[in-house]
């Protein structure tokens, strides 16, 4: 029997929540040596859904600032299932401009279902920290890279998706809110998910065709958690040299390239 | 001349083909016909005159109606003073999303607007202002290409003109049919109000019933002052999957207005009859420092 894209774009769906995905803390430890875990925002609290910290990319100093959803049971209770609240994107803000300060890189991790929907959530300003954040890294002055590792989960996602580049593994998915969530408002009937996830175009694939990323880095078949290392093989190598080349550049250009980049964005005709 | 008579053919061609005998497929809006109005909070049948030159308030309850942002523009701006800009933009399709033409096309019907967002300039008690009305009637107001396109030529214009900006948020958030489309407008919009920031000049958000979603979460959060009007929804989550989320009910008074000001995330609140009042003071504030 073959395969339709609504079973492809599922099948992915499926392995980007493969409870076997590496998450974040597993892509640092591959990826970055020497790493220091820094936390808490200095308001309110540490979230544990996003790790920040300091470390070397093949010698080079960099802030890695990542969403977590956990390796065991317990850890994705702890880690709220990689659901930030504001706390967490405070805390994201903090460590990017610790950053620009000691002009630091930074690699960003993504990796949520979405910013918590929850009362405290609400109370302490979740909006408003997604909304800040998106202003500031818009002129954060060191070059900075968003790579989606699982699940991109709309604006929890983008509060720490605006880079100079955005990268996605093969699997991965970034959309503007899960397939269940837009099945239930769209077609009033959640269990229509997997159609959902195939009509909102959420796959690397995709994104890559309307140029919302620049780059996919490849999985092993079946998916990232049968051969992690090679893809975090080709991840760092390629940060490496995007880095480097970065580096090369002066800020006000690379500043003026990252503007340009979110202010095309969209669709839309002009009479 | 002729443009505009074959414009209005058009349109009543589209109603007669799309709207007429499908009535009860629409949505309903806040104020439907009759002389009289029904209060919806406090079910008072208002005068249907009286409501309009009330601000669309209730007169017993004080509860405010939503109203268009043709409506808005009217009650905010100097007569006459408003000019559209950038009123040709046209909404696409960019993910084939099925049926979204034929949605876009009933809502244009429906409100003779061609999306959720109107942008021009205008004074207000004589100060110029750069002024965006979000329409909630479209489409709840959503925000997708055209939105986060108008948004962000307004604020352009406003900062190459050194121009204050005031912008009136009413929207549930990022438009879904536009998927990762919408999503990036968030993105947008923030990074054009961070430009007119560093530019030193004012922006004042006003943020109306509903803000919520991906625009409560990007340029109506980043307001110099941000004013909620009263009895103004805004929240980031909706309370649906809030509740679902987490198995309980919300407490009274959750998301709205008063809320967000007893939280600290908007300077104020005020009652729809003082807006003008108060953005005119604020206004002329800033003037004065800047003449100094």
């Amino acid at each position: 029997m073959t395969k339709t894209t609504v079973d492809k774009v599922w099948e992915i769906v499926q392995i980007a929540r493969n409870i076997k995905r590496p998450t974040a803390q597993v892509l640092i430890k591959y990826l970055i040596d020497d790493f220091i875990e820094l936390h808490g925002d200095r308001l309110y609290a540490d979230d544990s859904c996003f790790i920040g910290g300091i470390g070397l990319l093949n010698n080079m100093p960099i802030s890695v600032i990542g969403q977590e959803k956990g390796l065991s049971t317990n850890e994705k209770i702890k880690r709220n299932f990689g659901m930030g609240h504001p706390e967490g994107y405070h805390k994201a803000l903090r460590l990017m401009r610790q950053a620009e300060k000691f002009n630091r890189p930074i690699l960003f991790v993504i990796d949520t279902p979405g910013a918590y929907p929850g009362i405290g959530a609400e109370e302490r300003g979740q909006a408003m920290a997604i909304a800040v954040n998106l202003a500031e890294m818009i002129s954060l002055k060191v070059p900075m890279i968003s790579v989606v590792l699982g699940e991109g989960g709309s604006g929890g996602a983008l509060g720490i998706g605006v880079s100079d580049e955005v990268w996605m593994f093969e699997n991965a998915t970034y959309s503007i809110l899960s397939p269940e969530g837009f099945a239930s408002i769209l077609y009033k009937d959640a269990s229509l998910a997997r159609q959902a996830a195939s009509d909102m175009k959420i796959t690397a694939q995709d994104l890559y065709r309307y140029k919302i990323i620049d780059r996919i880095i490849p999985e092993a078949k079946d998916g990232l958690h049968n051969d992690p290392e090679y893809s975090f093989n080709i991840l760092k190598n390629e940060l490496i040299e995007k880095y480097y080349e970065l580096r090369q550049k002066n800020i006000a250009d690379i500043l003026a390239l990252r503007y340009k980049k979110y202010r095309n964005i969209g669709i839309y005709e002009e009479s | 001349m002729n443009n505009i008579f074959e414009d209005r053919k058009a349109k009543v061609e589209t109603y007669k083909k799309d709207i007429r005998g499908k009535k009860e497929k629409l949505f309903k809006v806040d104020i439907p016909e009759g002389l009289f109005v029904k209060c919806e909070k406090c079910n008072e049948h208002i005068f249907r005159e009286d409501l309009s030159t009330n601000h669309y308030v209730c007169l017993k309850c004080r509860s405010h109606f939503r109203i268009s942002a043709r409506e808005r523009i009217k009650m905010i701006t100097d007569i006459d003073s408003f000019y559209e800009l950038f009123s040709n933009l046209k909404t696409l399709n960019p993910l084939n999303f099925p049926n979204y033409e034929e949605k876009i096309k009933q809502y244009q019907v429906q409100t003779n607007e061609l999306d959720a967002f109107i942008s021009g300039v205008a004074t207000l008690g004589g100060e110029m202002v750069a002024i965006g009305v979000m329409d909630s009637f479209f489409m709840m107001g959503s925000m997708g290409s055209v939105v986060g396109e108008k948004v962000t030529r307004l604020v352009e214009y406003a900062t190459e003109k050194r121009l204050p900006l005031v912008i009136f948020a009413a929207s549930g958030g990022a438009r879904m049919q536009e998927g990762i489309f919408s999503l990036m407008q968030m993105a947008k919009t923030s990074a054009v109000c961070q430009h007119h920031n560093e530019a030193g000049l004012l922006y004042i958000s006003v943020l109306t019933n509903p803000t919520t979603g991906g625009v409560a979460a990007s340029f109506a959060s980043l307001g110099d002052i941000i004013i909620a009007e009263k009895g103004a929804l805004i929240g980031f989550a909706g309370q649906r999957v809030i509740k679902q989320t987490i198995g309980e009910e919300l407490p009274e008074n959750f998301q709205t207005a008063e809320f967000q000001f007893k939280k600290g995330f908007v300077d104020m609140v005020v009652d729809r009859k003082d807006l003008k009042k108060t953005l005119v003071k604020l206004l002329q504030l800033h003037k004065k420092a800047e003449l100094r």
